[in-house]
C-alpha cells in the first residue's frame, strides 16, 4: 500500500501497520466486534437475571443488604392469597387476550391478504396502535372507561338506548378484568395481523390453484393449506405474544394499578408493588422469579415450532 | 318454439354473469370491506378520542347532553398551552428524545458489529452466540427490573437518564442483531471476497462494502430501536425518581395524574403530544417498519 512509500519515521510507519494487522487478525477482530454487545448483555441482562434469582432467596429491602433465607419468600407466596390471585389473573389474562388477538389478528391478516385499493395505506394505519406508546394509548382507554363520561356508555345509553345506566368498567373486579383484556387485545391485533400477513404472502398461489382443481372448498383450502403452512410462523408469533402478555405491566399499571381491591394485579405489577413501591426487594424478586417457569414453557413451545419449520423446509436455517 | 327456448337460454346465460358479478360484489362488500371497516374504526377510535379530547374545552368535556361528544363546537388550545407552559413537559420530551437517541446509537453500533462477526466472520460457535443473543430477547423486562434497579444503584446511576441509555440496549441489541444478521445474509459474499483479494482489510470491507449495502437494514433497526426506547415504561418508572428526569410516558402517568379529579384534557393532550414524534417518524418510514417487523419474525 501507499503507506510504505511515505517518507515518515520508521516508528510512525510501523504503528499503523501493526494496528491494522491486529485488527485484521480474525480472532482479535471477532472478539472486538462481539465485545460491545456481549458486554452490555452480560452486565445488564445476564448478571441481573442471576442477581434476581439470588435476591429471591434473600430478605433484601431497599437500603439494606439482605441475608440468605432459603425458600422462605416462596413459602410465603404460596400462602399469600394476593399472589394466587395474580397468578390466576395472569393466566386468565394471557389465555383470553392471546386467543382474542390471534383470532382477530388472523382474520384481519386474511382480510388484508385480498386485493383492494389503498392497501398499503390501510396496512400502515392498522399498525398505529402498536407504534404509539402503550401507556399513552392506555390513558386513552382509561378515559374511554371513565365511570361517568365513558363514550361507550354514552353510545349504549343515550344513542342506542340499549341500557338504562352507565357501565362501571373499572369499579368492580370482573368488568375491570375484562376491560383490561379488551385493551390488551386492541393493542395486540396489529402486531399479530401484520406478522401473519407476511406469512400468508409466502404461501404459493399454485397450492390454492391445485386444491381448487381438485375441488376443495374455501374452508378446506384454509384448513389444509393456509393453516398448516402458517403453523411455524404462528408458533413463533404466539410464543412472543404469550411471553409479553404474561409479563405485561404497562396496561394494568396505567389503567387500574391493580385495583379495584387488588383484583387486577398481574404478577409483574404485584412484583413492582412489593419490590419497588413497597421496598421489599427480596419478595418482589421472588414474585418475578415465579414467572420464569411459565416463560420456559412458552420458549419450549417456540423451540418445537422452529424445529418443525426446519423439517418442513428441508434445509438448515441458522 | 325451439327459438324461444334458445333465446331464453341465451337470456339466462346473459343474466347469470350479471347476477354473479352482483353477488360477488355484495359478497366482497360483506366479507371484506365491512369487517375491514370495523377493524379500522375500532383500531383508530382511541386515537380519535384522544385527539378530540385534547382540543375540547372543559365545559364540553363533561357535558354530553348539550354537546355532541364526537365533535368539538369550540376548539381550544388551553390544554396544550397548560402542558407546555405550566408543566415540565418540554423538558420531559427533551429527556425522552435524548434517551431514545442515545440508546439507539449505542445499540446500533453494538449490534452491527455483533451481527457482522456472527454472520460474516464465521467462527466456531457463531450459531450459538447468535442463539444466545436471540434467547436474550425472550427475557422480558418485567423479571429484570428489580435486580436491575439494584445494579443501577450500585453503579451510582439511579435517577439519571444515562441509566436508561445503558439499560435499553438489553432489549434493543438482540432485536437489532437478528434483523441485521438477516440483512447481512442477503448481501452476496462474493463482494467481500473480491475486496479481500484486492487487499482490503476486514474493517475496510465492513465500512466500505457491507455497511453501505446494509443501509436499509440499519434504518429499520434504528427506527425500531428509537420507537421501542421512546415507548419503554417499566425501567423508566423504576429507575427515575425526580420529576425533571422522567420520560414522557412515565411523567404523564405520575406527574399529571394528580388528585381525585383527573384533568382529562391535559392528560389526553399530553398523550397526543407524546405519541406524535413516533407517529411522524412512523409515517416517514412505514415500509421499513413493516419489513423489520416481518423480517424479525421470519428470521
Amino acid at each position: 500500500m501507499s503507506v510504505t512509500t511515505l517518507p515518515s519515521p520508521a516508528l510512525a510507519q510501523r504503528q499503523p501497520n501493526w494496528l491494522v494487522r491486529l485488527f485484521d487478525y480474525k480472532p482479535f477482530l471477532i472478539m472486538m466486534c462481539l465485545a460491545p454487545a456481549i458486554g452490555l448483555l452480560t452486565v445488564f441482562l445476564t448478571y441481573p437475571l442471576g442477581l434476581g434469582i439470588w435476591l429471591a432467596f434473600t430478605d433484601t429491602t431497599i437500603g439494606q443488604r439482605g441475608s440468605y433465607v432459603g425458600l422462605e419468600n416462596f413459602q410465603y407466596l404460596l400462602t399469600d392469597s394476593l399472589w394466587w390471585n395474580a397468578v390466576f389473573y395472569s393466566v386468565v389474562y394471557t389465555a383470553i387476550a392471546t386467543f382474542g388477538k390471534f383470532a382477530l389478528g388472523f382474520w384481519l391478516a386474511l382480510l388484508l391478504n385480498n386485493h383492494f385499493p389503498f392497501k398499503s395505506v390501510l396496512r400502515a394505519i392498522i399498525l398505529l396502535p402498536w407504534i404509539v406508546p402503550t401507556v399513552l394509548s392506555a390513558l386513552a382507554f382509561w378515559w374511554i372507561y371513565d365511570p361517568q363520561f365513558s363514550i361507550i356508555s354514552y353510545l349504549l345509553v343515550d344513542v342506542l338506548h340499549w341500557r338504562s345506566d352507565n357501565i362501571d368498567f373499572l369499579g368492580s373486579p370482573w368488568p375491570a378484568r375484562f376491560s383490561l383484556i379488551a385493551a390488551n387485545i386492541w393493542r395486540g391485533i396489529p402486531f399479530v395481523a401484520i406478522s401473519l400477513l407476511a406469512g400468508l404472502q409466502t404461501i404459493s398461489p399454485s397450492l390454492y390453484e391445485a386444491a381448487m382443481l381438485d375441488g376443495a372448498s374455501a374452508w378446506q383450502r384454509f384448513r389444509y393449506i393456509t393453516f398448516p403452512m402458517m403453523m411455524p410462523i404462528l408458533a413463533i408469533v404466539m410464543t412472543f405474544s404469550i411471553i409479553f402478555t404474561f409479563t405485561d405491566f404497562q396496561l394494568v399499571y396505567a389503567i387500574t394499578r391493580g385495583g379495584p381491591g387488588n383484583s387486577t394485579h398481574l404478577l409483574a405489577t404485584l412484583a413492582f408493588q412489593r419490590g419497588i413501591a413497597g421496598g421489599e426487594l427480596g419478595e418482589g424478586a421472588a414474585i418475578a422469579v415465579s414467572m420464569i417457569p411459565f416463560l420456559v414453557f412458552a420458549t419450549l413451545f417456540s423451540y418445537f415450532g422452529l424445529a418443525r419449520r426446519k423439517w418442513q423446509q428441508g434445509e438448515s436455517n441458522d | 318454439m325451439t327459438d324461444t327456448v334458445a333465446q331464453a337460454a341465451v337470456a339466462d346465460a346473459k343474466a347469470a354473469p350479471d347476477t354473479m358479478a352482483w353477488d360477488s360484489g355484495l359478497r366482497r362488500l360483506m366479507m371484506i370491506y365491512l369487517p375491514l371497516g370495523c377493524f379500522v374504526l375500532i383500531l383508530l377510535f382511541p386515537f380519535y378520542w384522544m385527539a378530540i379530547t385534547s382540543f375540547k374545552p372543559n365545559a364540553e368535556l363533561m357535558n354530553y347532553k348539550e354537546h355532541n361528544p364526537f365533535w368539538i363546537s369550540s376548539p381550544t388550545l388551553a390544554h396544550i398551552k397548560h402542558l407546555l407552559f405550566n408543566t415540565a413537559y418540554p423538558h420531559w420530551l427533551w429527556t425522552t428524545m435524548l434517551v431514545a437517541i442515545g440508546a439507539t446509537t449505542l445499540s446500533l453500533i453494538a449490534s452491527t458489529l455483533a451481527a457482522y462477526a456472527i454472520e460474516r466472520l464465521r467462527f466456531r460457535g457463531s450459531p450459538y452466540v447468535g442463539l444466545g443473543i436471540y434467547l436474550a430477547y425472550l427475557v422480558p423486562p418485567s423479571i429484570l427490573f428489580i435486580p436491575l434497579a439494584t445494579v443501577v444503584v450500585q453503579f451510582g446511576l439511579f435517577d439519571s437518564p444515562l441509566a436508561l441509555i445503558l439499560v435499553y440496549p438489553t432489549f434493543l441489541v438482540p432485536f437489532c442483531t437478528w434483523l441485521l444478521i438477516g440483512y447481512f445474509k442477503s448481501i452476496p459474499y462474493e463482494l467481500e471476497e473480491c475486496a479481500l483479494v484486492d487487499g482490503a482489510t476486514r474493517l475496510q470491507i465492513l465500512r466500505r462494502i457491507t455497511l453501505p449495502l446494509a443501509v436499509p437494514g440499519l434504518i429499520s433497526a434504528g427506527i425500531f430501536s428509537f420507537t421501542l426506547s421512546w415507548n419503554e415504561f417499566i425501567y423508566a418508572l423504576a429507575f427515575i425518581q425526580s420529576g425533571a428526569n422522567k420520560t414522557v410516558p412515565v411523567a404523564i402517568l405520575t406527574e399529571l395524574v394528580t388528585g381525585d379529579v383527573y384533568q382529562w384534557g391535559a392528560l389526553m393532550a399530553g398523550s397526543l403530544l407524546g405519541s406524535l414524534p413516533v407517529a411522524i417518524f412512523y409515517s416517514l418510514f412505514v415500509d421499513y417498519y413493516v419489513s423489520s417487523l416481518t423480517g424479525a419474525v421470519k428470521e
